[in-house]
């Protein structure tokens, strides 16, 4: 075991630290959930990107540093510790992004993924239907082939789109074959929000934030992806209609490879609970010293603050295992149930802290609404 | 960065897995009920491998390891439910008696008995003198960490300068008794004793958290084999989802109580300045864990997990008392409020 980071690792924390203090906004932005704060969130993401902190693990062309895993670590790390702002591009950057570098052809990549870590294109996820949640190999929406546009017709709804309502494009599975059982005969589109036929509805979360979205496709024209001989230029107009990710009918297995990550390490780094949990660690100190901390409530502050770090560990262990190339496999759901209810009792811990303020609108209270999401999405628990 | 064993520490882990499934099978471990608490030919074999004096310097015949090294050792024994003090002696008591081999004036009868406890006879450490100390019956001396009214003091006694109170255990393997000493060597006096004490406590609580993730791991094991073959209602009764959650719920605890323990004993090994912490997290959690684990196990079996007849009582009743031993949740977590500065003083 050896728990000491190079001298590039620590060069690397030294210089997301110093940026991140210089430029993380005080205060802190509003819910990038609702309209207003999307917008400033929006900038936040455009300041990142031209630091070239979007992407960090990305390859530079791309707009990224080639960081190695631990060297994206670190970065969370420093990101969360410095209670820098929630990423609204993280749909894209960590759902999409990883079956576009596994899936996409050249040219997809070249067009989609500068994009995306500029904040250009906005991702949100086309997943669920409202009769296919968990069971996601459920989904109905369809799509026809149309020979003589030379793409493919779409028509269905999908729903707890997260900030659909905001973003500019939605990437899902539609069912191309409808002879063919459940997970086979789905095709992954990639799909402009502002395409004829699309219409995105948002409404409210348990918080009270538009953060979902109901987006409606009928009849929506997606082109084929262009061919190798097309002019460039054609070739991005035609992509920026739209397309498919991988081969047709062969969406599930592209979903399932976005889903992976969507449950284990990518999206919920284990810097985001050890900031939540020395911010619960410094709300109990407060509360202690002017008497208002119970025996039975500081071993609750204990154990989720334990959890927190038997999370990092376990995580040290994930990311030790990925690099020397053993697939986690099912720890990515160990992974996901573990976080997800970490968060909860993290933030069930500070509303009892706070007592009978506990209801008012405040971090916490907002924090553990968000943190009830947990165990619901990316699969139920 | 590496959060993982090295090739060598699997290959002896490995080793040691193999030698503890031939020698310490559940039959073994129903014998040693019967008999003194000690399964021999498991720990005659653990001493020739060199297992009993991994921690003891090359200097004084042992391979000179390290706490990383020898904790994956003791998560097998408890894989198997082994009944002897490896964890106290082999670990705990042979990490002290070679930091006495430091302190002047003790440096020889240290070695003499780092020497013995690598061929196999048992020295156990006492820091807590009202706690039962498991298989004192057959050690060959106690190393006695208790303060004396002039201050922290370390004592090696010899069996004959101790006297026992033998007690029954829920789990007849282990054979405690309260200890006191009648006499015996001052080792070590001071800062120094204090030193040890507190690093020899820190030792028998990583120890027994160690064997609690080993036998976790194999409750859990005996519980999925078991229900994947028991039919009720014409299926396996592993395939209702009651069942599943439970046994999945209870892998959770245990997957996230493992790295605690790793991560302790990294820090023992290198003298992290948190290495206490870090052993009341491990010790806390593998108890949680186990005893969550436990619950699971005998619920999932139903009634043929109530009988001493299956061995899962051999497991699950070794977890209960290691649980308890060396720190239960409650005493760690207290620790660990010390620790990060909650005083939890309000009765509000």
């Amino acid at each position: 075991m050896d728990l000491t980071w190079s001298d590039k690792e620590s060069a690397f924390r030294d210089e997301c630290r110093t940026w991140l203090e210089a430029n993380v906004p005080d205060p802190a932005l509003p819910s990038g959930d609702t309209r207003e704060g999307f917008a400033a969130h929006l900038e936040w993401e455009h300041r990142l990107h031209e630091a070239r902190w979007a992407v960090v693990s990305w390859p530079e062309a791309y707009g990224g540093r080639d960081a190695s895993l631990w060297e994206w670590l670190i970065f969370e790390e420093e990101y969360y510790r410095a209670g820098a702002p929630q990423r609204v591009t993280q749909n894209g950057i960590f759902l999409l992004a990883p079956s576009i570098f596994e899936f996409g052809t050249p040219a997809q990549q070249d067009h989609y993924l500068p994009r995306m870590s500029a904040a250009e294109d906005l991702w949100c996820q086309g997943w669920s239907e409202p009769n296919a949640g968990s069971d996601l190999a459920a989904v109905s929406s369809r799509a026809v082939r149309d020979d003589d546009a030379g793409g493919w017709r779409l028509t269905g709804q999908k729903t707890w789109t997260t900030r659909g309502a905001f973003c500019t494009h939605v990437f899902g599975l539609f069912r191309t074959d409808g002879e063919a059982e459940r997970h086979r005969g789905l095709t992954y589109f990639l799909v402009p929000l502002d395409a004829d036929g699309v219409t995105v509805r948002g409404f409210g979360r348990l918080d009270g934030d538009e953060g979902f979205a109901e987006v409606f496709c009928d009849d929506v024209f997606v082109p084929d992806n262009p061919a190798d001989s097309l002019d460039p230029a054609e070739a991005a107009a035609t992509m920026h209609r739209g397309g498919i990710l991988g081969e047709v009918h062969q969406g599930w297995g592209v979903a399932m490879a976005t889903t992976t990550s969507e449950r284990g390490l990518t999206l919920r780094s284990p810097g985001r609970f050890q900031a939540t949990a020395s911010r619960l660690l410094d709300l109990a100190r407060s509360c202690d010293e002017s008497g208002r901390l119970g025996e039975a409530l500081a071993d609750r502050v204990v154990d989720a603050w334990v959890d927190a770090e038997a999370y990092a560990l376990y995580t040290l262990g994930d990311v030790t295992g990925i690099v020397e190339g053993r697939s986690p496999g099912a720890k990515s759901s160990f992974n996901k149930i573990f976080w997800s209810e970490l968060d909860v009792r993290l933030h069930e811990a500070a509303l009892d802290l706070l007592g009978p303020d506990a209801e008012l609108d405040g971090p916490w209270m907002k924090g553990y609404e968000f943190a009830l999401s947990g165990p619901i999405y990316a699969g139920t628990n | 960065m590496r959060f993982e064993l090295t090739d060598d520490q699997v290959d002896f882990r490995d080793a040691v897995r193999g030698l503890l499934a031939d020698r310490c099978g559940p039959e073994a471990v129903r014998a040693a009920w019967d008999g003194d608490g000690r399964v021999r030919p498991a720990w005659d074999a653990l001493a020739e491998m060199g297992v009993l004096g991994a921690l003891v310097p090359e200097a004084a015949g042992g391979l000179g390891r390290d706490d990383e090294d020898v904790i994956p050792l003791l998560v097998e024994c408890g894989r198997v439910a082994l009944p002897d003090p490896v964890g106290p002696s082999a670990y705990a008591a042979a990490t002290a008696l070679g930091s006495l081999l430091e302190v002047p004036g003790a440096a020889e009868v240290a070695a003499a008995w780092s020497e013995r406890v690598a061929a196999g006879d048992v020295v156990l450490p006492v820091v807590d003198p009202s706690a039962p100390v498991a298989g004192a019956g057959t050690a060959a001396a106690i190393l006695w960490c208790v303060p004396s009214a002039a201050g922290p003091q370390v004592l090696l006694a010899d069996a004959d300068a101790v006297e026992l109170e033998s007690l029954d255990s829920v789990d007849g393997a282990r054979r405690p008794a309260r200890v006191s000493v009648l006499g015996g060597e001052v080792v070590a006096e001071g800062d120094a004793a204090a030193g040890i004490a507190a690093a020899t406590a820190d030792r028998l609580a990583l120890g027994a958290a160690a064997e609690l993730v080993g036998l976790s791991e194999r409750m859990l094991e005996l519980t999925v084999g078991y229900v994947g073959e028991r039919k009720q209602f014409g299926v396996p009764v592993g395939s209702f989802q009651a069942v599943k959650h439970q046994l999945a719920d209870a892998a959770l605890a245990v997957a996230f109580a493992g790295p605690l323990v790793s991560m302790a004993a990294h820090s023992l090994a290198t003298g992290d300045a948190d290495a206490s912490r870090h052993v009341s997290m491990a010790k806390l959690r593998a108890s949680t864990a186990a005893r969550h684990a436990a619950g699971a196990a005998l619920q999932c079996h139903g009634a043929i997990g109530y009988t001493v007849e299956y061995d899962l009582h051999l497991f699950m009743k070794r977890a209960w008392a290691l649980s308890y031993e060396h720190g239960d949740p409650d005493a760690h977590r207290s620790r660990l409020r010390a620790s990060l500065g909650l005083t939890g003083s309000s009765t509000n």
